[in-house]
Order: C-alpha cells, then sequence, then structure tokens
C-alpha cells in the first residue's frame, strides 16, 4: 500500500509519470525488496549484493519507492522526483541513485544485462543473484528474446526473469497491438523454467521467488499475472492510466481507496 | 593482459576466429562469452559483465557492433559510465568486395557524439599493442577502431599510448597533415613527396580522436599554412569534422578533409576503394597542393 501511495503522490506533484505500471509492479517489488534481495543502503556497492534491474524503467516511481522502503532514499528525496536538477529522473539512472543497477528506460535493455551480471557471478563462483522485472508490453523488443538464448545457453539458473503481465501497454491491450500468447510457452521453447503467480498476490510471488531456481543449470521465469492500476478501482485495467497523471480529486480518491483496501 | 588482471573478459558475436580470439578462448574459457549473432544482447551483456566488477572487451566487426546495438552503446555504456572496451575490427572499408553492408565508415562520427565514450584509431601493430596497455586502466567506456588493411610498422616497439596526445611523426611549417588508422603511413608518404617540392609538411598521427589534442590543432592552425585530414572513414563527422570544429572555433584555417565522400562504396577490394576515393599518398600530397594554391 505504502508504494502504491507513495508512488502516485510522486507522479502526482512531478505531473508526469506511469501509474499504472507502477500499481501492478508494486507487490513484486514489495516481495523483492522485502523478503528477498539482498542489499543494504549503508553498503550499496558490495560486490556480493544481489542486482535487481528494474527493466520496466518508465516506472521508475514505484522503484524509488520501493528503494525508500529499502532505506536507499528518503521521504525528501520522493518529494524531488523530477524535479530540476534531481537525482530522481524520470527513468533510473544508476550514477545518481544508490541502490539503482541500471540505466534503464529504452526497454529490452534490462535483460541483456541481467545475463551479464548472472555471468560475472558465475564466472567468480558467487552466489550473488540477479532479477530482472520486465513489462509484458516491453517484451516485444528483440533483444529480450536474444537475452533469452543466451540465458539458457550459459545455463543461468542464478538469473530469475519477472514479466509484469499485466497486458496493456501505451496505446492500447498488448493482445490488440501484438499478440504475445502463449507468453509462458515461449519462454518454454527458448529453454526457461516458468512459473505463473498472481503478481498481485504479494504473499505469492515471495514463494515463487524463494523457490528459485525452479530447476538447476536453467534460468527462471515468474510469469506474474497482474492488474494494470491494481488496488484503485477507476486505475484497474484502463489503458489511460498507462501515463495519466491523477488529479487533486482522483489523487485523494486513489488514497483513501487503498487505505480502505489496507483494513 | 589477461594473465595479469582475471576481471578481463572477452564478448563475441560469433566473431571467435576474426576477432583471433581462439588463443584466449582455449586459455580463458570460462572468461570467454559468445552470443551468436546478436549485437544488441552483446553489448548489454558487457554492460551487465561490467556491473558484476569484469572488464569486458567486446570484440566484432565494428560495422555490426556499432550500428546494431548503438542504442546499448548510447545508454548501457555511455550514459551508464561502464568500463567496457569495444574493439571494432574490420573497421573502414576493410571488407572491401563484401560491400557497404559491412563497412564501418560512419562509426567514429556516431561513437564521438556519445559523452563519456573514448575513441582511440591507432595506426600500427605496435601503436595498438600500446593502446590495448592502456585500455587495461582506464576508466570508462572506450571504442578501439581496428582496421585489417596491412601497414607497416611506424613506431618503436614498447611504446607508450597517452591519450589525448597527437604525436608529431614528422616536423614542418607550410601544412600540417593529419592522420590516423591506416592513413597514417599514406600521409607521411606524401610528406616525403611534398618535400621533393619543397614543400615542408608536419604529419601528426592523430589515433585519439576523442579526447582530442586540442593544443596540437591550433598549433597547426596557428603556424602552418593550413590542415589536411584523412582517415578511412566518411568526410562527415570523424577526424575532419573533430578538428574542424576545433579550428573553425579557435583560430579558423583552410583546410582539407580526406574520406570516403558521402556515398556508399562501389564492388571492389579495400585497397582499390582507397585509390577510387583518392585515400593514398598521391591523393594527401595533391590535395595540400591545391590547398597551398588556394589561399
Amino acid at each position: 500500500m505504502r508504494t502504491r501511495i507513495r508512488s502516485l503522490q510522486m507522479v502526482h506533484r512531478a505531473k508526469l509519470g506511469h501509474p499504472g505500471g507502477d500499481f501492478s509492479s508494486a507487490d513484486i517489488l514489495t516481495a523483492l525488496y522485502g523478503a528477498i534481495l539482498h542489499v543494504d543502503p549503508s553498503n550499496p556497492c558490495d560486490p556480493e549484493r544481489d542486482r535487481f534491474i528494474m527493466s520496466k524503467g518508465h516506472c521508475s516511481s514505484s522503484l524509488y519507492a520501493a528503494l525508500a522502503g529499502a532505506g536507499f532514499l528518503s521521504d525528501a528525496d520522493l518529494d524531488t522526483y523530477m524535479a530540476p536538477l534531481s537525482k530522481l529522473n524520470g527513468h533510473p539512472d544508476r550514477n545518481k541513485v544508490a541502490g539503482v543497477e541500471a540505466n534503464t528506460g529504452p526497454l529490452g535493455h534490462g535483460l541483456p544485462i541481467g545475463v551479464g551480471c548472472a555471468l560475472a557471478a558465475k564466472m567468480s563462483g558467487a552466489s550473488w543473484r540477479t532479477y530482472v522485472l520486465v513489462g509484458d508490453g516491453e517484451l516485444q523488443e528483440g533483444s529480450n528474446w536474444e537475452a533469452g538464448m543466451c540465458a539458457s545457453q550459459y545455463k543461468l539458473d542464478n538469473l530469475v526473469l519477472i514479466i509484469d503481465r499485466n497486458r496493456i501497454q501505451q496505446g492500447d491491450f498488448t493482445e490488440n497491438t501484438i499478440n504475445m500468447e502463449p507468453m509462458a510457452e515461449r519462454w518454454r521453447s527458448f529453454g526457461w523454467d516458468v512459473r505463473e503467480v498472481d503478481g498481485n498476490n504479494m504473499h505469492a510471488v515471495v514463494e515463487c521467488l524463494r523457490a528459485a531456481p525452479f530447476t538447476p543449470n536453467v534460468p527462471s521465469c515468474i510469469l506474474a499475472h497482474t492488474i494494470k492500476g491494481k488496488g484503485v478501482s477507476f486505475m484497474e485495467n484502463r489503458p489511460s492510466w498507462h501515463h495519466h497523471v491523477p488529479t487533486d480529486d482522483e489523487l485523494q480518491k486513489a488514497i483513501a481507496e487503498l487505505e480502505r483496501g489496507q483494513r | 593482459m589477461a594473465l595479469a588482471d582475471e576481471r578481463i573478459v572477452a564478448v563475441v558475436n560469433d566473431s571467435v576466429g576474426s576477432a583471433k580470439l581462439k588463443g584466449f578462448q582455449s586459455k580463458f574459457p570460462q572468461r570467454f562469452i559468445n552470443v551468436g549473432i546478436a549485437e544488441q544482447n552483446m553489448v548489454g551483456v558487457s554492460a551487465g559483465l561490467a556491473n558484476g566488477g569484469k572488464i569486458p572487451y567486446v570484440c566484432g566487426a565494428a560495422c555490426f557492433l556499432t550500428a546494431r546495438a548503438m542504442e546499448q552503446i548510447k545508454i548501457d555504456l555511455g550514459y551508464s559510465n561502464h568500463n567496457v572496451r569495444l574493439v571494432g575490427i574490420s573497421s573502414g572499408m576493410a571488407y572491401g568486395e563484401l560491400g557497404p553492408t559491412h563497412q564501418s565508415i560512419e562509426d567514429v562520427g556516431w561513437m564521438r557524439i556519445i559523452p563519456n565514450m573514448t575513441i582511440i584509431v591507432p595506426a600500427d601493430a605496435i601503436e595498438t599493442e600500446a593502446v590495448m596497455e592502456y585500455s587495461g586502466i582506464h576508466k570508462g567506456p572506450m571504442f578501439l577502431r581496428m582496421s585489417r588493411i596491412p601497414v607497416p610498422d611506424l613506431f618503436e616497439a614498447g611504446m607508450k599510448f597517452e591519450l589525448g596526445k597527437a604525436i608529431r611523426l614528422r616536423e614542418g611549417s607550410d601544412i600540417t597533415l593529419m592522420a590516423n588508422g591506416v592513413m597514417v603511413c599514406r600521409a607521411l608518404q606524401a610528406a616525403e613527396e611534398l618535400q621533393k617540392a619543397g614543400i615542408s609538411a608536419r604529419v601528426l598521427n592523430m589515433s585519439s580522436v576523442k579526447p582530442i589534442d586540442r593544443e596540437a590543432i591550433i598549433d597547426a592552425a596557428r603556424n602552418t599554412g593550413g590542415i589536411v585530414t584523412a582517415e578511412e572513414h566518411s568526410i562527415y563527422g570523424g577526424l575532419g569534422g573533430a578538428v574542424a570544429e576545433i579550428v573553425t572555433q579557435t583560430h579558423p584555417a583552410k583546410m582539407r578533409i580526406l574520406g570516403v565522400p558521402g556515398v556508399f562504396a562501389p564492388t571492389g577490394s579495400a585497397e582499390f576503394l582507397l585509390e577510387h576515393f583518392g585515400l593514398t599518398a598521391e591523393g594527401i600530397r595533391s590535395a595540400a597542393v591545391e590547398l597551398l594554391k588556394s589561399r
């Protein structure tokens, strides 16, 4: 709930952002930072840290909110989202924000980078793990599939791909744009072990993440079925909320719904 | 180098043979990654390897390495400022008859515009070795542009590479010839011919394209009669452009920029194409004479 409220406040204040995708990913991010990732804000460059790459970098507000929850950013920092010269750019910058591993944004960049991280860990005989969160529309970019082939070729069982399958991209529903089904089968055919989960059920996500690697010598893919805008009735499943900025009224109503939903 | 620093790893795109990395591959198989014919993934992977503490050398034909993976180079290397060395082999028109799809005459131009990218174009095997040694300690992304057209050794074995410094290979005051890569030996030959006509030509090896030696350029503009640049690259955006940007804004001087004149090359071997485009000692000599006559 905090991640959703914080990220929506940030988008509202900045008058720019991607709240729909923030909300579909919120539970995944909370699961990662709350229960899975071995990261330490007091030692952000620890070579043995886990790597989390937010490949769907446009949902930076939810990433920053999650990083704040994990102690990498302060509440005051979050208020500078997209402000002039702020370190909190609309897309994350690893050279400005501790805890950010990759300068994502263009889409399709995170998984190749994640493959590189996982390879580095294998080379060093290290036990840290790499997690990459992609959007489903993002998977229309071919570079993801290049990386997918490479990950299975190199048996990267220290790599986990999480797909935020909210079925909506910028302009429309994904299946009206480019059909992405059968999504699970596609990744299996590329040599990944795939498990499907309710991506908005944080506990189910944690359990699934804990089970990785699902198979030795095989990269793991979590196909997380989510709802874009999840948690607020007037945001759910609406393409316009891909990058709609909430009005004052909408912000208040959303916060009220989220707080009610928590009780 | 790889023996001394275990962080060094190699990444290729099915280019093991052409990158002459079979030795590395057999000696350090764990540190060798072949992503197959997938340049975007190749560069993205190198950024991830750098994140994981490695020093990746990404080796592939310059044409595919740069063009196909441009966004990864811009964002995952430049913007992210990762410690990756892009080794663009067979650059320029080295692939000759294989045609423009395999030629890389834009790469320096593209790379120049990317912030944080260091660009070096060595002139011979000795300078190449010196550049590689330097690359082991340089911080930040690099584009090392290698040709394949044979050239004689111009330097003393064991030379040390100095980033941002042009090397004055020949003194002269009537005109300055600036070149890099395979054009350097041709510039030196041109200077010999010019000397016979009583023209004293200064010759500078401009292997460090970014950062470039501003002082040497301004000195040439100020103290010689003009500047001729020559490169195995388009006339747009490469060494000539870099020099002109400085000259026009500091001490305007007449220039001639020799390169591939904004066209896709016709069929022909690499040597034939250099002749065809006047990228020869004779071409440089005559451009110099023409520049001096036009003043």
